[in-house]
């Protein structure tokens, strides 16, 4: 019941900050500039202390263990792609998912092999905030949160709407729903998404140290690395620029 | 006299040109073979890091288009400087840039390079795309270069894209956030930059 009135509240709080109809420019806007600078501060902090040692010496377990583990946490992130490709009319891709979770779940042995990958299915990550970009709905303004890291207005109510109803596994575990004799808790949960954080890190430790190496506003960086992702993700294809590059020839 | 210095010239000249670096003009090959060079030079075991980095800044003079790199990082702040500010954060672009691309290209050096394929955007511009090969450190990742083709025989890179995320736009955005937060004065940038190139 709390949980619920406190979704209620981060969504109203959220919405009521603003979200733009610009999907195409996502949005270069603060909610909170300060704010999120000692957030970044914080999480760098966090990154230090714990997630960069964790990921340097899980980069030095053998490759089948690291494969397995990332193959898992993404088998699992499927059960969200799933309703987000159906909601984005992406009927093949929901196909492919699909197909994708239940190949790897049973023959993959429960997700930590990837034979799907063998037979051609794609296994594209999807996340209502892209679904709602997909709708046209713009980014909002930006801001960072604690350790979950970068985010705008519209994933971040994106988040807060999978978490609740489009995850199944968060249905599970975070909320201890049962759904078919299957059924876990708020730790498998965190165990999943702690794992799924320490390989992402780990399989970008060249790339964040060559970025806060080379960086005069590391934070400037980060948003916007951070918002040209969710804009290709959105469209599914790659950044263009011609616009910019052809004024400059002018 | 005069025809002797004419001689010298011409000979110094010659012999300048035998060290100049150049590279196919078809932009996916000048891609390949500017790369492979590149390699070749940061694991080569034989020459000092000093010798390296010093082959890189010449590499990277001849074939990335710095000055406009320079104008599409600051935006369209540019059309309003004067011309000794400009050449003064141009100046200082250079070396900022050289000295992170030399950075850069040290933290990638041993992973494997591929080019794969070349698409003409306009007569202008052609993307190259290419990837570097999976290590214990790091996935596959897809590198797409943004070469600038308005002159077809000499090709100049004027953006890497890696993974879809372009490094000008970055770069741009970090100095848009930098003057912002400095009332557009490009002094501060300046300032910024000078702190990266001389720490």
């Amino acid at each position: 019941m709390i949980l619920k009135r406190l979704n209620i509240t981060i969504l109203s709080i959220l919405l009521s900050i603003g979200i733009n109809s610009n999907v195409n420019a996502e949005t270069e806007n603060e909610c909170f500039e300060k704010v999120s600078r000692g957030i970044f501060k914080f999480n760098q902090g966090f990154d230090n202390i714990i997630l960069e040692p964790v990921a340097k010496a899980y980069n030095r377990l053998p490759e089948p263990i690291r494969n397995g583990t990332g193959n898992f946490t993404s088998n699992i992130a499927t059960l969200l792609s799933i309703p987000n490709h159906l909601l984005q009319g992406e009927v093949k891709l929901a196909g492919h998912a699909t197909g994708s979770f239940l190949i790897n779940t049973t023959v993959g042995v429960l997700g930590l092999g990837n034979p799907a990958a063998a037979l051609g299915l794609k296994n594209q990550k999807e996340d209502i905030g892209q679904t709602l970009g997909t709708y046209g709905v713009g980014g909002g303004c930006y801001f960072v949160l604690p350790i979950l890291g970068p985010t705008t207005v519209r994933d971040g109510v994106g988040m807060v709407i999978d978490n609740n109803y489009l995850d199944a596994f968060a249905r599970i575990t975070w909320h201890e729903d049962k759904i078919k004799d299957v059924s876990g808790n708020k730790i498998d949960y965190l165990g999943v998404k702690a794992a799924s954080a320490v390989d992402f890190r780990g399989d970008n430790m060249t790339n964040f140290e060559s970025l806060e190496k080379n960086s005069i506003d590391l934070y400037a960086a980060t948003k916007s690395l951070f918002l040209q992702d969710r804009l290709k993700k959105i469209q599914n294809s790659k950044t263009s620029d011609e616009e910019s590059w052809g004024e400059l020839d002018k | 006299m005069k025809k002797k210095l004419f001689f010298t010239i011409i000979i110094y000249l010659h012999f300048i040109s035998l060290f100049a670096i150049s590279y196919n003009s078809e932009p996916k090959i000048f891609i390949q073979e500017l790369v492979d060079d590149a390699v070749k030079t940061l694991s080569d075991k034989s020459i000092s890091v000093e010798e390296k980095n010093e082959t890189i800044v010449k590499i990277a003079k001849e074939n990335v288009d710095i000055n406009a790199l320079s104008l599409y990082t600051l935006g369209s702040i540019r059309k309003n400087l004067d011309q000794e500010t400009l050449s003064e954060y141009q100046d200082i672009f250079e070396k900022y840039f050289l000295k992170s691309l030399t950075s850069r290209l040290t933290d990638y050096s041993s992973q494997k390079f591929e080019v794969i394929k070349s698409d003409q955007k306009s007569s202008n511009y052609t993307i190259v795309s290419s990837k570097i090969a999976e290590t214990v450190n790091s996935p596959e990742i897809k590198i797409d270069w943004r070469v600038y083709t308005k002159n077809p025989q000499k090709p100049l890179i004027r953006d890497l894209i890696v993974e879809g995320l372009s490094l000008a736009k970055t770069q741009k955005e970090e100095f848009a956030s930098i003057l912002n937060s400095n009332n557009n004065d490009v002094k501060a940038l300046i300032k910024k930059l000078e702190e990266f190139v001389f720490n």
